[in-house]
């Protein structure tokens, strides 16, 4: 028995087409979603491993005995810290006390946007280090603010900040030389490192008027 | 199978005659935004090597099922699918090179050569043949990337291979240009890719019309210069 060979209408075609189509979505999209559970541990494995390699630049071995990781408040968005919504704040213990804090701060006028900060501050509200997370600014000009992209490797323009604090730098200086203040820049691209000392020092600030509430030993907490 | 005279033209097509980049002009947005060095332009080539290769690979496998009325969004499909299939398997497994190549491979998306091969060629071909098509226009868009931001990278900054040492951290950039050279702004900007691109395509015609005409010199001796060196 054979089937008739006849000539689909245009209607036939029509949903022949769609079904085919649909077909194909329908494939694609499982092929999606399997890759997508099947790569989400490591993924998320990575990343963390990532976020905490970061921190690890910042923030000195030897101040911490827990997983700051898993020790986060929530900072509400700020203005001083330019933030437009809620990011987490990782803390630092030795022994049960706070020791240093590692929060995010944006510097929202960069060259090219917004640079994305993560800073490490000690309980006596010393700047134990910045890096810069995320940025945009033009290769080979602005970007020596990223320590790997930097050409001076012995001292890296990001690591002036190592030991700053409100305390030992007056307001007024909290700006790059060519401006009357203490912080090195590269000639020719001075809008991004006024951009960073701007964001760091008012991050120093918030850090500062915020102190009681970061640092304190949250009750209920285990040690 | 693939005849040696097929993956011949289908390797110089890539490579030269059909040069994504100097003969096709296509894909200009990832090509000018990353070829700011050389590295990063190796590194999209080579992100698209893998995802033209593959969508070549299943286009021409499975070109006899899409109806040919809606094959352009089949193959959108198709395209966009691999694509974040391996940008998901690079992020898990390669995490590392995934931090430096992890923003070119969404940009590969919106390049349409990857579109472009699989309309004019993996749609018409058989497999194998469809993967060497996909894998030799990636090359002959990598050595014309790598050339790009090479050049950029030297005339803007004086330095080769900067950031290097994120890829392969044993290696240092080389700085090739005094130390106190000032750099060149307009070679890492776009306007200067698009000025080297120009020059670029200005080279390759004028390498091929030299040939031309040196063909047509060598047609009326009825003599090639290579048979007639070849004695001596």
């Amino acid at each position: 028995m054979t089937l008739p060979l006849r000539t689909p209408t245009a209607a036939g075609m029509a949903v022949r087409t769609a079904i085919i189509l649909l077909i194909f979505v329908v494939a694609f999209t499982s092929l999606l979603a399997a890759a997508y559970l099947w790569t989400r541990p490591a993924i998320e494995a990575a990343a963390a491993a990532e976020k905490m390699k970061l921190v690890s630049e910042v923030l000195p071995r030897e101040l911490y005995d827990n997983d700051p990781l898993q020790d986060s408040v929530r900072l509400a968005a700020s203005m001083a810290l330019g933030l437009d919504e809620a990011s987490p704040a990782y803390r630092a213990r030795r022994g049960g006390k706070v020791s240093a804090l590692v929060l995010e701060a944006v510097a929202p006028d960069g060259y090219a946007g917004k640079i994305r900060l993560l800073l490490a501050v000690a309980a006596d509200g010393t700047l134990l280090g910045v890096r810069v997370t995320q940025h945009k600014e033009t290769p080979g000009l602005g970007d020596y603010i990223e320590p790997r992209k930097d050409k001076n490797k012995e001292r890296p323009w990001i690591r002036q900040f190592d030991g700053l604090s409100l305390a030992a730098v007056s307001d007024r200086e909290w700006r790059v030389k060519k401006d009357n203040g203490r912080f090195d820049s590269v000639a020719g691209a001075t809008i991004t490192p006024r951009a960073v000392i701007k964001a760091v020092h008012k991050a120093l600030q918030y850090v500062a008027d915020n102190r009681e509430q970061l640092f304190a030993v949250s009750p209920g907490e285990p040690r | 199978m693939i005849s040696r005279e097929e993956f011949r033209q289908i390797r110089d097509n890539g490579l030269w005659q059909q040069n994504t980049s100097l003969v096709q002009i296509l894909g200009l947005c990832p090509l000018l935004a990353v070829t700011t060095n050389l590295v990063n332009g190796v590194m999209l080539s080579l992100a698209t090597i893998i995802v033209m290769a593959i969508a070549n690979l299943a286009v021409a496998v499975l070109r006899n099922l899409i109806p040919h009325e809606v094959r352009i969004p089949v193959f959108i499909l198709i395209v966009a699918a691999l694509v974040t299939v391996v940008d998901l398997i690079f992020n898990a497994r390669f995490h590392e090179l995934y931090r430096v190549l992890g923003i070119f491979i969404p940009l590969i998306v919106t390049n349409c050569i990857v579109l472009a091969r699989v309309e004019a060629f993996a749609n018409k071909n058989p497999p194998l043949q469809a993967l060497v098509d996909g894998v030799f226009m990636g090359v002959g868009m990598l050595w014309t990337l790598a050339l790009l931001g090479g050049l950029r990278e030297l005339i803007g900054g004086g330095t080769l291979f900067a950031g290097i040492d994120m890829v392969f951290p044993a290696l240092h950039p080389l700085q090739l240009l005094p130390a106190d050279y000032p750099g060149f702004l307009l070679a890492i900007l776009p306007p200067g890719a698009f000025i080297l691109l120009g020059c670029l395509i200005a080279w390759k015609n004028w390498v091929e019309a030299r040939a031309a005409e040196r063909k047509q010199r060598t047609g009326s001796h009825r003599v090639p210069p290579v048979a007639a060196a070849g004695g001596a």
